[in-house]
């Protein structure tokens, strides 16, 4: 009880300076909103009156806090670039980066349970390091470039999925599906790589352990002993690696949906990029980082849970 | 034995990108810039040797130029990495206490701010180009470097020999710079490769999505945007630029893990 309160406590602390990091970061910019929106032509007094709207004339301090009492009500105000609420096309996108970021995730971990496993397990054998092999030569490979592949095999060549788009989930769930397959294998084929070499070092830690000799001692049969005493020793270093790479897929899910076409956070974000829309920088930006934050702080405390090793401190 | 045959193939693959991009400071087989209207989506073979692009410019003199980009991107990226992290994470590793703790803080916190963020946040406001995504990338690694080096500094300063030198009354940085930074090097060296081949993919990632080295200027990420657009009729032209990214980060990672049981041979096999 005690450490969840300090972690919420340090996650708390952690997003007030991400928010300020973020707000400082680009309140720093030489353009003038104001000035940017009503072009070159624009005399001072127009521009001293949009000013006034936009509440740029304000003091950097009195702009933060209002920023920051907005977004605790989920206010991310209004963008000076296309004048409408920032909000709910945040919220309207978080949702479809999150179903990427999480098919990713299933698409790592069940490749990369067995083929960790079976890595470990065969370590001497000349399959095992074929899997260590493959489980190198996918780390090499950026899950742009996978998703490339993916859509000229699956899409160019086999004509079975589409090369991109999105149908969101209440309108037509098989279409739903179909259009994520390919995004979320290309991110979840190169994390599972990454994972399948932390739960192939995991499980080999493990075997030497004297738990597990102990085990064969007693009569049980290697795979027995495998299952019943090393796999769920494994497990705790492998679910830290899993949380920290949830983070990773939200973020790389930012450039697989420009591959694919999806219009998720990144979309939005790479659009705010490019139409110099700070405030809609700014909330994209904050949000992630809160959701890294955040995932990060729950996978610190089911580690905790799990290793009972921990829980005394 | 096997960290040989990871060593020398990792470093052939590394030795590869390197020639390549300092070849191209002296020579390339075409212009990598000139477009040529007459020969554009040239067959691999003939002229070219891996053809032509969409606007008639050789493909493999821009695989060249583009591993320049890379290599550079790579090396300030890592270097600015490593004169940020190296000196935080021993400070940490020798002051017991406070100082240390703070470090871990901020490079906790700075996890939060992956490569990729910070370089859209500094595109955002400074624009595309190869520094912002060199800082970027610089800024997101030091944390590693810091990390490793904070922990191999804990390890050295246990020994007798930093006693010693306490006992003869050597100043801190005496102690530093003689006895912690050259025995926490390989350490160090490690992770350099490690923090390359992630410079490497996150600059490919960058100039992918139009934020890193801007064109004309070959990037392999940016012929990679190109190649996307003829994936239905010219597939072969995302082949190379995806390849040399895969071999740079492929031998980056096998060097790494070569060296790391070069350096500790314990570890063999265990990773």
């Amino acid at each position: 009880m005690r450490l969840l309160l300090r972690k919420l406590a340090s996650l708390l602390t952690s997003a007030v300076i991400a928010s300020f990091v973020v707000f400082a970061f680009l309140a720093v910019l030489p353009g003038d909103p104001a000035e940017v929106a009503l072009g070159t032509n624009a005399t001072p007094d127009a521009v001293a009156a949009l000013r006034h709207e936009f509440g740029t004339d304000r003091p950097l301090v009195t702009q933060y806090l209002d920023w920051a009492q907005g977004l605790l009500h989920g206010d991310f105000g209004t963008s000076y670039v296309t004048h409408d609420l920032i909000g709910p096309r945040i919220t309207d996108r978080f949702g479809v980066t999150c179903w990427l970021a999480l098919g990713g995730m299933l698409v790592a971990v069940l490749l990369a349970l067995p083929a960790g496993v079976l890595a470990a397990a065969w370590h001497r054998k000349a399959a095992g390091a074929l899997l260590s092999a493959l489980s190198q030569a996918g780390i090499a490979i950026p899950a742009f470039l996978a998703g490339i592949l993916l859509v000229y095999v699956f899409a160019v060549r086999a004509g079975a999925l589409p090369a991109g788009g999105y149908t969101p989930l209440a309108e037509d769930p098989g279409e739903w599906a179909r259009h994520l397959v390919l995004p979320c294998l290309s991110l979840g084929l190169v994390q599972g790589a990454v994972l399948t070499r932390y739960v192939r070092s995991a499980v080999l830690t493990v075997l030497h352990q004297d738990f597990l000799r102990t085990a064969r001692a007693k009569g049980r049969r290697r795979r027995a002993a495998l299952w019943r005493h090393g796999l769920p020793n494994a497990a705790v270093p492998v679910l830290t690696v899993l949380g920290l790479q949830l983070s990773t897929l939200l973020v790389g899910a930012v450039v697989v949906e420009r591959v694919f076409v999806v219009p998720g956070l990144g979309d939005l974000l790479l659009q705010g990029v490019a139409d110099r829309d700070l405030l809609l920088v700014q909330g994209v930006v904050i949000v992630l980082v809160v959701a890294v934050l955040v995932v990060n702080v729950v996978t610190d405390l089911l580690y905790h849970l799990l290793d009972p090793r921990l829980r005394s401190r | 034995m096997r960290h040989r045959a990871t060593l020398t193939a990792g470093g052939a693959l590394v030795v590869l990108v390197l020639a390549a991009a300092l070849l191209s400071l002296v020579w390339t087989p075409y212009d990598p810039m000139h477009v040529d209207a007459a020969h554009r989506l040239a067959a691999p073979g003939g002229g070219h040797l891996l053809g032509t692009d969409q606007f008639g410019r050789d493909v493999a003199s821009r695989l060249m130029t583009g591993a320049r980009t890379t290599v550079f991107v790579g090396v300030v990226a890592v270097g600015f990495a490593v004169f940020l992290g190296v000196p935080a994470g021993i400070a940490a590793g020798m002051s017991d206490g406070a100082l240390g703790a703070l470090v871990m803080r901020v490079g906790d916190f700075l996890l939060a701010f992956p490569a990729l963020l910070l370089a859209i946040m500094l595109a955002a406001v400074y624009g595309t180009s190869t520094l912002t995504a060199m800082t970027a990338i610089g800024i997101a690694s030091a944390p590693g470097f810091a990390r490793v080096s904070r922990a191999a500094t804990l390890r050295v300063m246990a020994a007798e020999y930093i006693d010693a030198a306490r006992l003869a009354r050597r100043s801190r940085t005496a102690i530093a710079w003689r006895h912690v930074l050259p025995n926490i090097r390989d350490v160090v060296i490690v992770q350099v490769s490690v923090a390359f081949a992630t410079a490497v993919l996150a600059e490919a990632a960058l100039s992918y999505l139009g934020l890193g080295t801007p064109p004309p200027t070959p990037s392999w990420g940016r012929m990679l945007l190109d190649s996307q657009e003829l994936l239905f009729s010219e597939p072969e032209l995302c082949l190379w630029p995806g390849l040399a990214v895969a071999a740079a980060v492929l031998g980056l990672n096998l060097f790494g893990d070569g060296l790391r049981d070069r350096f500790d041979p314990t570890l063999e096999g265990v990773r």
